[in-house]
């Protein structure tokens, strides 16, 4: 009992002592909430050896659940990878800090022309930096979807998993989607010939469901993460979904020697890119830790190791030197400047139509 | 702190203490389930917005007047979209499915008990308990290894030879059902248990001396005699399984409609908390039907025993 005491009186101790000190040192901690697999193995190490600040890691894999958790504010966390469609809805709301760009030196090094893109979105780039960005498109296993669909299917289009009478051969093997109503649509509508980011909800209540609703039987699960493993075990055989999660199951694949040959495409019709950002609630509790943590990962060096580690592209052209010629030269991870053209961003969805995608993708998954 | 106590006592002849006591229920009460009922209440009446917390306040003062906002238009959209009715009904019909299955199972489980050696029933009573020492997440986890399309039994049934194709299980109905009765039958076998050992076995003996066949002897007199039981059972089930969350969205896949579920979705995916708050206030109110017709049993039940 004795010992209780002493402890809480320690524990006591301890947190008046942080309130005190907030001001001064901050501790060497920081909380910081990422996608999953979406960090190098020892990037964390490295920042701890360096600076000899804690990191307390924490992942997701929805954008919604971010976000439902910034919202309702004290989420305890330093550092957060909301999506760019996403962080500009944030912005509004006033959940972040600005950044002080006095202690990002290494913001020089990030590329001018996709942070004056950022900049739509987070007018001066004011509260966030770019981390990775990706495109939505499909991973699929070659020799299965071969052996269902024939040897000569073109294997460079969205009619891969869109078009519902490939769907539904495909499903016998499985088929996955992204738990992701922002970034599926989109690509729906854009695959059928309309605007991605259009926002009309006659179009998404019409022709966008009605799609989703004939391939809807052959989906086995929608889900943000699971596939990766699925696809590498070969208990799916494509999947809609993110370029550097498929490949990091090609290269789970490749490790495991199980014969299973994974693809990632960027169909011809065009795919959406996404950029995750880095930001810093305005509630965090340090602050400090959170811009040097930011800072680190802009180093060409550490940036490096992280898209080698999930081949994700990053946004700091001088790490080029310095990756796998694998990565670098893989189209689905740096696509040609011809694939690039037809790419389209996912902007921010207005709160309106926010629901209208919500209420269909409920139609979509429970049939109802 | 000793001459507190004392005056205390010289004073008021523990009148203070008394109030102390008898009146901290209702502070918890007040705290713990009147403030938050408020509170969502209030927030069942704004609007959406893009701000932290993503609602707007429905109290504003200006220029010396106190506007007040209430939305109803959150529970008029409740009743537009008929996903929101079927999520409802989803509900109370797993509810009601599992509370009987429940009811079939834990009745025999906690009548035999009720009937054996005090020294044996304790230690099977025991084991009703124990595994609810593990977390609800781990148990219903294991399920899913048990009831998957490569799982344990499907297994088993393909190394018997019974079937040549796994059986289709997890992700539907039958998943939740097996999981809500698993999860929720000791809140059925406590209570009838400690409604059934109380029954007097003269009872018992006087209608068999009356030539009552053992199922009469049921029907007529246990039966009747548990009524407290069942219902206080049936309670503990049907009301945390009409809100259940984890279970559906664990064992229950996309086709499984239940009002938890679009609790979450309204939270995480809509961001509407209005909404959410709305659609939780109608499911306290269809649990209030329940609640009621509880108390009005119970308390029938205790002035016939005067």
């Amino acid at each position: 009992m004795k010992k209780f005491w002493t402890s809480l009186i320690a524990v006591a101790a301890a947190l008046s002592g942080t309130i005190g000190s907030a001001h001064a040192e901050e501790e060497k901690v920081l909380n910081v909430y990422n996608w999953s697999d979406y960090i190098a193995e020892d990037t964390l190490q490295k920042f701890t050896k360096e600076t000899g600040i804690k990191v307390v890691y924490d992942v997701f894999d929805s954008n919604d659940t971010l976000e439902a958790k910034l919202l309702a504010g004290n989420t305890g966390y330093d550092v957060v990878v909301p999506s760019l469609n996403f962080l500009g809805r944030q912005i509004q709301a006033g959940v972040f800090m600005p950044l002080d760009k006095s202690k990002l030196p290494n913001s020089k090094n990030l590329d001018p022309q996709l942070m004056a893109r950022i900049a739509t979105n987070d007018p001066d780039n004011a509260h966030a930096v770019p981390y990775l960005k990706g495109t939505t498109g499909i991973g699929f296993n070659v020799k299965k979807v071969k052996e269902i669909l024939g040897p000569n299917v073109p294997l460079d289009s969205w009619d891969l998993i869109l078009k519902p009478e490939n769907i539904a051969k495909l499903s016998k093997c499985g088929v996955s989607m992204l738990d992701a109503p922002a970034e599926v649509i989109p690509t729906v509508l854009n695959y059928l010939g309309e605007k991605p980011n259009g926002f009309d909800p006659a179009l998404i209540q019409g022709k966008a469901q009605e799609l989703l609703m004939k391939l809807r039987p052959s989906v086995r699960y929608f889900h943000s993460s699971q596939y990766i493993n699925d696809l590498a075990n070969g208990d799916i055989c494509v999947a809609l979904g993110w370029a550097g999660d498929v490949l990091q199951a090609k290269r789970r694949a490749e490790e495991a020697k199980n014969g299973v040959e994974i693809a990632y495409i960027i169909p011809k019709e065009g795919a959406g890119i996404f950029f995750d950002m880095l930001a810093i609630p305005k509630d965090a509790k340090h602050p400090q830790n959170a811009l040097k943590f930011l800072n680190f990962l802009m180093r060409p060096d550490v940036i490096a190791d992280i898209s080698n580690f999930v081949s994700y592209a990053n946004a700091v052209p001088a790490s080029k030197p310095l990756l796998d010629k694998k990565i670098l030269n893989n189209p689905g991870v740096y696509p040609s400047p011809e694939v690039q053209a037809h790419l389209f961003t996912f902007a921010v969805v207005p709160p309106k139509i926010d629901r209208i995608y919500t209420r269909v993708w409920t139609t979509v998954k429970t049939g109802k | 702190m000793k001459s507190l106590f004392n005056s205390l006592r010289a004073s008021s002849s523990f009148k203070g203490m008394h109030w102390l006591v008898t009146g901290f229920p209702y502070v918890w009460l007040l705290l713990f389930f009147v403030v938050p009922f408020l509170i969502v209440l209030k927030i069942s009446f704004a609007e959406a917005a893009i701000a932290m917390p993503p609602f707007t306040d429905i109290l504003s003062y200006a220029e010396q007047k106190l506007t007040i906002n209430l939305n109803f238009g959150n529970y008029a959209y409740l009743f537009e979209d008929a996903l929101y009715v079927d999520a409802y009904l989803g509900s109370l019909k797993f509810a009601a499915v599992s509370t009987l299955l429940c009811l079939l199972l834990g009745y025999p489980i906690a009548y035999t008990i009720a009937r054996l050696q005090p020294a044996v029933r304790n230690v099977l009573l025991m084991l009703v308990v124990l595994p609810s020492w593990t977390s609800l997440l781990i148990r219903v986890y294991a399920w899913v290894g048990i009831l998957k399309d490569n799982g344990f039994i499907n297994n088993f049934l393909m190394w018997l030879g019974v079937i040549d194709q796994p059986l289709q299980i997890m992700y539907t109905p039958v998943s939740v059902y097996i999981g809500i009765v698993y999860a929720y039958l000791p809140f059925m076998v406590l209570p009838l248990y400690s409604n059934l050992v109380k029954h007097d076995v003269r009872l018992l003996e006087a209608a068999s001396d009356l030539g009552a066949k053992p199922w009469m002897t049921f029907l007529t007199v246990t039966l009747p005699l548990s009524r407290a039981g069942i219902i206080a059972g049936a309670m503990l089930v049907f009301i945390p399984a009409v809100g259940e969350f984890v279970i559906p969205e664990l064992l229950g896949g996309p086709s499984v409609l239940m009002i938890g579920k679009i609790l979450w979705q309204e939270f995480f995916n809509n961001r509407d908390w209005p909404v959410a708050s709305a659609v939780a206030m109608v499911m306290l109110a269809i649990l209030t039907v329940p609640i009621v017709l509880f108390h009005h049993y119970q308390a029938r039940d205790l002035e016939g025993r005067r």
